[in-house]
């Protein structure tokens, strides 16, 4: 697959951004010190090109119908201007995907899909949605998205010049009002300079902030005002390496890491996104109502001491013993740039799940103690 | 950032300085920069003797972990313990402050110049 280059990336290149592969795509590993950026989102803000995420809209009569056969939860029961994090099982109860559903009109919704599987779920979408009055269109090459994530970020989009709201003042005199009382999952539609955009607060850092779905052609213009914008009040641009830290941080799942098809959602502590009560079947309701087998790996959050980190793929173990038993495996981990102490969520056996438990963790041939921690290792304060 | 013309290097991104039969040795600003932020620095201990290329310690940033290879063989005569104690040195300074270990050597293996070693960091 040729690499996909996101709209921004000779705004990115002049920034100085080292960039990665991502499901193909071409985005921002860092700008200058990951750790940086991290800190800036958690005491300022950052400002996160996503423009790689997936992005299918469902149009029709029956489209909250069809999302509630596709998906783990009840999208119908959404209000418009609500959004919702959900799960795209198959027949098994795995996970193809996590995606945040927005319901942007009466009959009309926003799904946001991660990037490597945007094509899987447009496609499943379309087949699942298939016996419904609803079409699916598959728009993750015609959308940007462009995230202010931090405590400083309502200020930051207020400062922008040029927002307003759809069906407001055209000056957007009452911007500060709408964005001030637009509550955390949920969006409007407004504009940025005349153009339309999808407003909408959401995000993936344990921080407050906004995620902006534009025009791919509109994005410099809307990324550049923010950094002008934003400057004054520690806004920088922010890379994947720190978006990785700060959801860990969150204890925020990441597909691939956390979720996968061989796990179910109930495992992952997700049964609450699971809606075994909600009218008509779905795709894995079956599995998910069975639940998984006796003695299932359960995901848990790990703390350590010291400064080296437990990463994705490491093993546990029940005792620093050469001969003790293997007990799960870590899915993400990192030296928690908040905390200053190696932080990790790992399947283990449901033994060890408790608080408090201790496990050894395999850091390339020497065993380190973990201690079970509850989720999430970092909560903002919340002013509101 | 072209390499510095006095040092001399390794394909595994380590410069190595010499004086007398003592070398300092650490990571190239090519090897900082694409670790991202060093967060952890382990050194081997002074006096522990080191074969050449075997892995005597490891810089981990938040995304990865790079390891140290021995660009000599000999002894350990000191460890940077400002590196360890404050592993963004490692980003900040890579050919000063920087450095990881000065290893006493009894033979010198051959190492690329600077000019090799731009040209394997840039082609």
């Amino acid at each position: 697959m040729p690499d996909r280059v996101p709209p921004l990336a000779e705004v990115h290149a002049a920034a100085g951004a080292q960039f990665t592969d991502f499901a193909g795509w071409q985005m921002p590993l860092r700008y200058g010190s990951e750790l940086a950026e991290h800190r800036a989102v958690r005491e300022a803000a950052g400002l996160f090109d996503l423009s790689h995420m997936g992005e299918i809209v469902l149009v029709g009569e029956e489209a909250g119908a069809a999302l509630d056969h596709a998906v783990s939860g009840r999208m119908s029961a959404l209000e418009p201007g609500r959004a919702k994090y959900t799960l795209m099982l198959d027949e098994a109860g795995g996970v193809v995907d996590d995606l945040i559903v927005y319901r942007t009109g009466g009959d009309r919704f926003l799904v946001v899909a991660n990037a490597a599987n945007a094509e899987v779920v447009a496609e499943e979408l379309r087949r699942r949605a298939s016996a419904f009055d609803t079409r699916v269109f598959d728009e993750s090459a015609d959308v940007a998205l462009i995230a202010v994530q931090g405590p400083r970020a309502l200020e930051i989009v207020l400062a922008a010049e040029g927002f307003a709201i759809s069906g407001g003042h055209p000056d957007g005199h009452d911007v500060p009002e709408v964005l001030g009382a637009l509550g955390y999952y949920r969006s409007v539609a407004g504009f940025f300079r005349e153009r339309a955009l999808l407003i909408a607060r959401t995000g993936y850092t344990g921080e407050d902030g906004f995620e902006l779905f534009c025009a791919p052609d509109h994005a410099r213009e809307l990324w550049e005002a923010l950094v002008e914008a934003g400057a004054p009040f520690g806004l920088v641009p922010a890379g994947l390496a720190a978006r990785d830290t700060l959801r860990l941080e969150a204890g925020m799942p990441l597909y691939g890491h956390e979720l996968s098809a061989e796990r179910l959602p109930a495992t992952a502590g997700l049964a609450r996104a699971v809606d075994l009560g909600k009218p008509g079947d779905f795709v894995g309701k079956d599995a998910s109502a069975a639940g998984p087998a006796d003695g299932a790996q359960v995901l848990v959050g790990l703390a350590g001491e010291g400064r080296r980190a437990a990463r994705a793929g490491y093993e546990l173990f029940a005792s620093a013993a050469a001969d003790a038993a293997g007990i799960g495996a870590v899915t993400s981990g990192a030296l928690s740039p908040t905390l200053g102490r190696p932080i990790a969520m790992a399947y283990v056996d449901p033994a060890f799940r408790a608080p408090g438990s201790t496990v050894f963790v395999d850091v390339r041939g020497t065993r380190h103690p973990y201690t079970v921690t509850a989720l999430p290792f970092y909560s903002r304060k919340r002013t509101s | 950032m072209a390499a510095p013309q006095h040092l001399k290097y390794t394909a595994e991104h380590e410069w190595v300085l010499i004086e007398g039969d003592v070398a300092t040795v650490g990571i190239t600003d090519y090897a900082q920069s694409a670790l991202g932020d060093v967060v952890f620095v382990e050194l081997p201990a002074v006096g522990s003797a080191v074969a050449l290329g075997a892995v005597v310690g490891e810089i981990e940033s938040t995304k990865s972990v790079g390891e140290l290879f021995a660009p000599v063989e000999g002894e350990v005569v000191e460890a940077n313990e400002d590196a360890v104690a404050t592993p963004e040195i490692v980003n900040n300074d890579p050919y000063g402050t920087g450095w990881l270990i000065k290893v006493r050597f009894t033979q010198l293996p051959e190492l690329l110049d600077a000019a090799a070693y731009d040209e394997l960091t840039t082609k």
